[in-house]
């Protein structure tokens, strides 16, 4: 059953790779040069503005691109949905054997690498944290794949798409079934680099490559801390198994490891080593950039991978690792620390974006931080809780934008829209309960486990505890209000892109089934799960897949009151906020972004940081690569290598055949010249 | 009995017998009915040459000797022997169509070849100086009258009249040589000198000196290769193609025997001559055929390298190092005689082609034969999976083993160097505006090509009966 769950979606990726490459063959055999024409994902609103300037005349058809789609892809599309569909049943069954029948699995399928003393295996592990995962990453693939159907309907090139798609899932469940680092890092690559592939998928489009370079070269970061962490642990323990590195881990406390000229604890490194990889993938603080600019994807994909299941891996994998994480307290100060300033950044730059996706970008960021601020805490389930819950609405969110961006024929940006719930009523449905879950509204999803990682963090015993608190707190109030001002731009108000307004209309049916069953997950997610993952039935639950924090659980349960409402009343003050300046005073924002333009353009500009980025990496990186480049490749390199040995190749065949006269005299010469010489030389050298 | 004559043994030399024998009939023939009998005589001795290479094959194994030890026929000079015959028979193959025309038919042609092949055959089986001398000579003099067949060309003359003297010049130190090693030894006979030369006295490395330049002279290699270039490009495309092969098996056999049986005492000294000639013909080879136009050119500095690379075997002085050349011969001799056959097939309108430009845009003119040229030109650069690249793999093995690591490293330097002329010339098949299409090839040629082509393309799947042979034959000279 697990090797079903985990290698149908590589199967449809294949098939649907094949569909895509016999297609693809079949409508363009010399290639791929149509001019693709699509306006998905504007970062510039006006011009985008422009383009739609025109309108009036045009139907919804206008965007379809003029390439006929490639054949079969209606079967690709059915193949790899109903595989993922299957996968996302056995799933929930999976979840049920293992979290209440304790049936968990260890299934060996072979040898990987055998070199020495490293052995690696390929094998699949599946107790309650990972089944959770499967769950989560089935459930809302099969979701994003159906909803893709009606999403991508014009694009050309869908059995690429849902390829690349399944692709993904079989990373995703490969890094979420692993039960050594080493394949770990497989899935995690894997995820890299289907996410790699499908924010570029439109790759006519500049920004969407350069996006999707972006995202990649930001994950190296990460990643080359991630691999330094695993040879940490190899070097240490000698084995990259979990179960070995859980067992030998108590033994290495105290332990000092010399790394850059320190003396440091060897637990406290390897953690921070490892996390550093959950940064760039969980888009946190200082590795955070790529993830807005990866909205250039398709939404479908944003939903997917950049909301509900990719950038939760390094949260997974902090759980995954609780073990270690337990024996380094250092290394949990720093999540948290980093968890809470990337909960707290992310949210203030939402509040001023303009893009729908970029808010709802900015919104998963922030959210991730929270998650990371229960796992510094050690309240690891509750941290896996509000990723469950999280996957559902934020999911939600943003099929339900893509919903949107359908309407209104591609556009992106919240000042164009306005009043659309008459429009599409279905979707501000779904959307408002999407924004109830998101902001805590009381016994939604998002409500049960945001208020318990705000808890967990009042109750930690982590030095940045305090902080933690303060951060996520305040960070509830900005979440809020961004998602209320998202929600009351788009749907409120008056239409301000009348052409659009009237053209506007509900989407497929494709694409409202997911968001339906989505927005019941929103609400059901929370409530039943909720003593399952912070109450007292985790121990039962969970058993030994995640080490808890001692008593965190039980100390969450005795907090005072005032601190336990104090979520719900900043969610309520966001809201009323959010309506004062959208619904009933709609000139107080612009009056306060005027008075206030450094702070207003320093949002704007999410904090500049990628301008310091551009000015202390990028820059010099190019300085460089330019100064090896034309300095040391073309001139040292060349010079003296291939152009100056041609050159000097070419200098001795010229004198090589300056020598050859033609005159006989010359020839005979040459001859007794040879004999002389040699025998000069023996006369010299060799006659003994 | 039959077989003897005056007190010797006629038998081993009875495949040499049947060649001179033969030549004369052919003559008698050719004689009696002019020069109609041409195409009659050119058939006849291709027949007698691949007569006496059976004979030779079927001559009973080991070592015989006669004319009191003068001539030895062992592994080696068996598997060579067959070799030039075969070079020669295929000669006479390639010539058949340059002789059809009116003005160049000839049947004193296909005889001299056969008069040069016995000067071969008793060079490759000479076992003292003597001997080598004559066989040398029968050898040359029948060359140098070929390098000059086509009569009224200008060239052809020159590359004759050059060849003849200078040849004449290196027979003269050869000469010296042997008197001066006659004299420092008391003995002719390769036994003998080998006895009696244990340590280099000056006046034997003087006499080994100038005979190894007589030798030289005959495998062109720097610096007495002054002549090729010229010779191969004045003298009729087929007599180059008989040129690079057959005499140069027979004068690398002779060399490789004098200096590993005569001169097994002073191999240092011998050695360094071999490393010297041996690099500076590598690079010589290598550099000057970059700045060729013409092709025939071209091959003749590609086989100065060639011989260049051969003597890199011969200079490690083992076993393994004669195999080499062996092998080096055997896979050299078919390579040069596939591009050669190219090069004859390239005309058009009835004018032979010999720039190297003539050959833009042949694969579209002519793709089979484009390919099969690429793949010879592939294989004499030493490209792996081709023949040309086990021939080097095995001298430059050899080499390594033997110590001369400078020389190996030397010699595939230039070996990458080199290939840069051939690969030019499959860039201008495959990737230049094409030119005209060229003349329709002739069967003979299409099937020699296309032999020799396969022949190196699959010579690694099944090199077992051609290693073994190469290694028994270098066995038997130690």
């Amino acid at each position: 059953m697990i090797e079903a769950i985990v290698f149908l979606p590589l199967i449809g990726a294949i098939l649907a790779a094949l569909i895509a490459l016999v297609g693809a063959h079949g409508r363009n055999p010399s290639g791929d040069s149509v001019d693709h024409h699509d306006d998905h994902g504007h970062a510039h609103a006006a011009a985008a503005h422009d383009e739609h300037g025109h309108g009036d005349a045009h139907g919804h058809d206008d965007h379809h691109v003029s390439e006929p789609p490639a054949a079969g892809s209606r079967a690709a599309e059915l193949i790899t949905t109903a595989f993922l569909i299957a996968s996302a049943v056995l799933s929930w069954v999976t979840l049920v054997d293992v979290g209440f029948m304790h049936h968990d699995a260890r299934i060996a399928l072979f040898s990987w690498i055998s070199s020495g003393d490293l052995q690696v295996g390929w094998s699949l592990r599946v107790d309650t944290l990972t089944a959770v995962m499967l769950v989560v990453v089935t459930t809302v693939s099969s979701l994003v794949h159906f909803y893709s159907i009606g999403y991508m309907d014009e694009d050309p090139n869908r059995p690429r798409f849902f390829g690349y798609l399944s692709l993904f899932t079989f990373a995703m469940l490969m890094l979420v079934t692993s039960d050594n680092l080493v394949q770990l890092f497989f899935g995690w690559e894997g995820v890299g680099l289907a996410s790699y592939l499908l924010i570029g998928f439109w790759y006519q489009k500049p920004s969407a490559n350069a996006a999707a370079i972006k995202a990649f070269v930001v994950n190296r970061v990460g990643d080359f801390g991630f691999s330094l962490g695993i040879f940490a642990v190899f070097m240490l323990i000698g084995s990259t198994d979990f179960d070995t590195i859980f067992n030998a881990a108590p033994g290495l406390a105290g332990t000092k490891v010399h790394f850059l000229a320190w003396d440091v604890n060897a637990l406290t490194l390897i953690c921070l080593l490892l996390f550093m990889g959950a940064m760039g993938k969980s888009a946190q603080f200082l590795l955070h950039t790529w993830l807005p600019d990866a909205m250039e994807g398709p939404t479908p994909v944003s939903a997917l991978i950049h909301a509900a299941t990719m950038v939760t891996a390094g949260v997974f994998m902090v759980a995954r690792l609780s073990p270690l994480f337990e024996l380094a307290p250092d290394a949990q100060a720093f999540v948290m620390f980093i968890g809470a300033t990337t909960a707290i950044f992310a949210a203030t730059v939402g509040l001023v974006q303009n893009d729908i996706k970029r808010i709802v970008a900015y919104s998963t960021c922030s959210q991730l931080g929270y998650m990371f601020v229960a796992m510094g805490a050690g309240a690891y389930t509750v941290g896996m809780f509000h990723l469950f819950t999280h996957a559902f609405f934020k999911a939600l969110l943003f099929l339900g934008s893509g919903s949107v961006i359908y309407a209104m024929h591609h556009e992106q940006d919240i000042r164009n829209m306005g009043g659309l719930k008459d429009r599409i009523p279905y979707t501000y449905f779904v959307m408002v309960i999407g924004t109830l879950a998101l902001t805590g509204f009381p016994l939604t999803a998002g409500y049960f486990s945001k208020d318990a990682i705000i808890e967990s963090a009042y109750v930690s015993h982590n030095p940045f505890a305090y902080y933690g608190f303060l951060m996520t707190v305040v960070a509830a109030g900005l979440t809020s209000f961004y998602s209320w001002r998202l929600i009351f731009k788009t749907f409120h108000g008056r239409p301000h892109d009348q052409a659009h307004y009237k053209a506007a209309h509900e989407s497929p049916i494709w694409m409202l089934i997911p968001i339906g069953i989505l927005a019941a997950g929103s609400i059901l997610a929370g409530f039943p799960f909720k003593e399952l993952f912070t109450g007292h039935g985790v121990e039962e639950f969970f058993r030994e897949s995640v080490k808890m924090h001692p008593h965190i659980l039980e100390e969450m349960h005795h907090i005072p009151k005032a601190i336990a409402y104090l979520p719900t009343a900043m969610m309520i003050l966001g809201f009323a906020v959010a309506w004062l300046f959208y619904i009933r005073r709609p000139d107080v924002p612009v009056q306060l972004a005027r008075e206030h333009p450094m702070l207003y353009q320093f949002l704007l500009n999410k904090w500049y940081f990628d301008e310091l980025y551009e000015v202390i990496f990028v820059r010099p990186a190019k300085w460089l690569g330019r100064f090896l480049w034309k300095k040391g490749d073309g001139f040292v390199i060349d010079g003296f290598g291939p152009d100056g040995v041609s050159a000097g190749v070419l200098d001795v065949t010229r004198n090589v055949v300056r020598l050859q006269t033609g005159y006989l005299y010359h020839y005979a010469f040459a001859m007794l010249m040879g004999v002389a010489g040699l025998i000069t030389w023996f006369m010299f050298s060799g006659g003994r | 009995m039959m077989f003897e004559a005056a007190g010797y043994q006629l038998l081993p030399v009875l495949p040499e017998i049947v060649l001179a024998v033969g030549a004369m009939v052919l003559l008698l023939i050719g004689a009696w009915c002019g020069q109609r009998a041409a195409g009659l005589v050119t058939g006849l001795a291709i027949c007698f040459l691949i007569g006496t290479g059976v004979i030779e094959y079927l001559l009973p194994h080991g070592r015989l000797m006669t004319f009191g030890g003068s001539f030895i026929v062992d592994e080696f000079a068996r598997f060579l022997k067959i070799l030039a015959l075969l070079g020669s028979a295929a000669t006479l193959v390639l010539s058949r169509e340059f002789l059809e025309d009116q003005s160049r038919r000839m049947f004193e042609f296909a005889i001299l070849v056969m008069l040069s092949t016995v000067g071969m055959m008793v060079l490759i089986s000479a076992a003292d100086l003597i001997m080598l001398y004559l066989g040398l000579e029968l050898m040359s003099l029948a060359l140098y009258v070929v390098a000059a067949s086509n009569r009224d060309n200008v060239k052809s003359t020159e590359a004759g009249l050059k060849y003849f003297v200078l040849g004449a010049l290196a027979s003269g130190m050869l000469l010296y040589g042997a008197s001066l090693i006659y004299g420092f030894t008391g003995t002719v006979s390769f036994a003998g000198i080998a006895a009696a030369a244990k340590t280099g006295s000056i006046g034997v490395v003087f006499g080994l000196v100038f005979l190894l330049a007589g030798l030289c002279f005959k495998v062109s290699v720097v610096p007495f290769h002054m002549w090729t270039p010229d010779v191969y490009e004045g003298a009729p495309t087929p007599v180059t193609a008989f040129f690079a092969s057959a005499p140069k098996i027979a004068a690398m056999a002779v060399f490789t025997r004098v200096v590993l049986t005569a001169f097994s005492g002073v191999v240092a000294e011998w050695q360094q001559i071999v490393v010297f000639v041996a690099i500076a013909s590598m690079a010589l080879g290598s550099f000057g055929a970059i700045g060729q136009r013409n092709i025939k050119r071209l091959m003749a500095y590609s086989s100065i390298g060639h011989m260049g690379f051969a003597l890199v075997g011969l200079a490690a002085g083992t076993v393994e190092g004669a195999q080499g050349v062996v092998l080096y011969l055997v896979i050299y001799t078919v390579m040069t005689f596939g591009a050669f056959t190219v090069i004859l097939a390239m005309s058009r309108n009835g004018q032979a082609l010999e720039q190297i430009s003539d050959f833009a845009g042949l694969s579209r003119t002519n793709p089979l034969l484009a390919f099969f040229f690429a793949m010879l030109l592939f294989s004499l650069a030493g490209i792996p999976p081709l023949a040309g690249f086990f021939a080097k793999f095995y001298v430059f093995s050899a080499a390594i083993k033997a110590g001369l690591f400078a020389l190996s490293v030397i010699g595939v330097i230039t070996s990458v160097v080199g290939a840069f002329y051939y690969l030019n010339v499959i860039k201008m098949m495959y990737f230049d505006e094409q030119a005209e299409a060229t003349d329709a090839v002739h069967i003979e040629l299409r099937s020699v090509v296309a032999a020799t082509a396969l022949f190196n393309m699959l010579f690694f799947v099944y090199p077992g009966p051609l290693v073994s042979a190469a290694t028994a034959a270098a066995k038997s000279l130690f």
